[in-house]
């Protein structure tokens, strides 16, 4: 049932919910459900609260490993469990002033992986000169996070897979989930055949081919009100599904929990599954995934140059509490000497195997 | 009292059970949690034969675990619809092998 509501408000949904003047395109209305009465009665506990039982309260980071720009919030997509909000009516896009501004901190930062993230990040104008800058700033893993519909959504985006390959771009894409079913694969121009077409591009360049050093790896969103499962037995199946059905090659699959923010936040409580999905999330909380929580090692920027945490707390629009909190200011040591802003939208991280942008943590 | 025999946020409080019999609660939950472990059979087929079963025994609860349990090992809705119709057939099979037993008894009173 889950799944069919989702389908349904993915279809009602061609708009951001800012577009509609959605009140929880409020932020702080996210932030007050998040701090709602199912947490505030005692039900469930803080997020604070719980990973104080294990002494990892306040959370701080760690080395910095991951710088991850948000370069725009414009997607061609609108999917319903999109904690960015984005789709094409959102107009937030990086200038190549504020990118020059992370090109400066790129050369200097001892982090190992770039990671552009959006939207889709290919929509921002200056994508391709950002990516011809930074790729030579000698990152050692320079991730380009396509939402794959983009290679195919106009002609000047078909040679998206020999400009990734050129500037030896690792590509991680979501693909929302496999279905082996003749239904699914006659589903006309949907965005699964659509991902199926572009993914076979990537493969046609060399990219997720076994033992290929071009990495293509897949995101797995669980699309509906549960939990990601095991993410190696959901490799397996996907590698089978996609290699039988469409011959398809990927390398890894990353599975993500949706965290309860944004347009998934509204899915949530629009199909009365919020109460039940905190319930699921904090049932799952696992204190080993509190160490290596994406946050520790990660700094995100958003299209506008602030920083944040992690790319949730910057749509919840929560900054980092630092004296540094904009890219112009960048400063490695400042920074670090920071406390972690959490909320209870933390837990989708910590559930289970964990949760990061890299996949499972635990 | 609750007005209704069933109250899906009851599923939640499942645990509690050992609050009351300490030793046998967690024996129970010992014994759950290893037989859905991987084995001979893998958690996933393990998934859909309780989701049949679920059915068969018609355990609400358990159709709303072992529904969200497939959805989040990747289980398709066409398979847990052919695992209901296995056990639904198991069940009818059941019944209509006693038909044999009718028959049985009806040749054997007859003349």
């Amino acid at each position: 049932m889950a799944q069919s509501i989702l389908t349904d408000i993915k279809k009602a949904a061609k708009k951001s919910l800012k577009a509609q003047k959605d009140v929880l395109a409020n932020t702080q209305m996210q932030l007050e459900i998040l701090n709602g009465e199912l947490f505030a009665d005692g039900e469930l506990p803080y997020f604070k609260d719980i990973i104080a039982e294990t002494g990892q309260f306040p959370l701080r980071p760690k080395k910095l490993e991951v710088l991850q720009i948000n370069v725009g919030y414009m997607c061609n997509q609108v999917c319903g469990h999109c904690h960015v909000d984005a789709g094409p009516d959102r107009k937030e896009i990086m200038t190549r002033e504020t990118m020059q501004q992370c090109l400066d901190v790129i050369r200097k930062t001892g982090a190992h992986t770039l990671d552009l993230t959006g939207g889709a990040p290919e929509m921002n104008p200056d994508f391709r000169w950002f990516v011809e800058e930074a790729s030579k700033a000698g990152i050692k893993d320079f991730i380009v996070r396509s939402n794959l519909t983009i290679i195919l959504a106009n002609k000047k985006y078909h040679d998206l897979p020999e400009f990734f390959k050129r500037h030896n771009v690792h590509v991680v894409s979501s693909m929302p989930h496999y279905t082996r079913g003749k239904t699914d694969k006659q589903r006309g121009d949907g965005v699964f055949d659509k991902s199926i077409k572009a993914l076979q591009m990537l493969n046609e360049v060399g990219y997720g081919i076994p033992g290929s050093d071009l990495r293509l790896d897949l995101v797995y969103n669980p699309s509906g009100a549960f939990l990601p499962s095991d993410q190696v037995a959901m490799e397996h199946d996907f590698k089978k599904a996609l290699k039988e059905d469409f011959n398809i090659d990927f390398h890894n699959l990353f599975a993500i929990t949706n965290l309860p923010i944004s347009r998934f936040l509204d899915y949530l409580i629009a199909s009365d599954n919020y109460e039940d999905y905190m319930y699921s999330l904090v049932e799952a909380y696992n204190p080993t995934a509190v160490k290596s929580v994406m946050c520790t090692n990660t700094i995100s920027i958003s299209w506008d140059g602030w920083l944040y945490d992690c790319d949730f707390n910057q749509m919840l629009d929560l900054k980092v509490a630092s004296k540094v909190k904009h890219i112009k200011d960048y400063n490695d040591e400042v920074l670090n000497n920071r406390d972690i802003i959490i909320s209870q939208h933390c837990y989708g991280c910590t559930a289970g195997a964990g949760s990061s942008c890299q996949g499972a943590v635990a | 009292m609750a007005k209704s025999y069933y109250d899906p946020a009851d599923l939640r409080k499942f645990g509690k059970i050992t609050e009351w019999s300490e030793e046998l609660g967690n024996k129970f939950f010992d014994y759950y949690g290893k037989v859905f472990e991987e084995g001979a059979l893998s958690a996933r087929e393990k998934s859909l034969i309780a989701l049949a079963v679920a059915h068969v025994v018609k355990c609400p609860y358990c159709i709303d675990a072992y529904t969200k349990d497939g959805l989040q090992r990747g289980i398709t809705k066409e398979e847990m619809m052919e695992a209901v119709h296995a056990g639904a057939a198991i069940e009818s099979g059941a019944t209509l092998v006693h038909g044999v037993q009718m028959m049985n008894k009806y040749d054997k009173l007859s003349m």
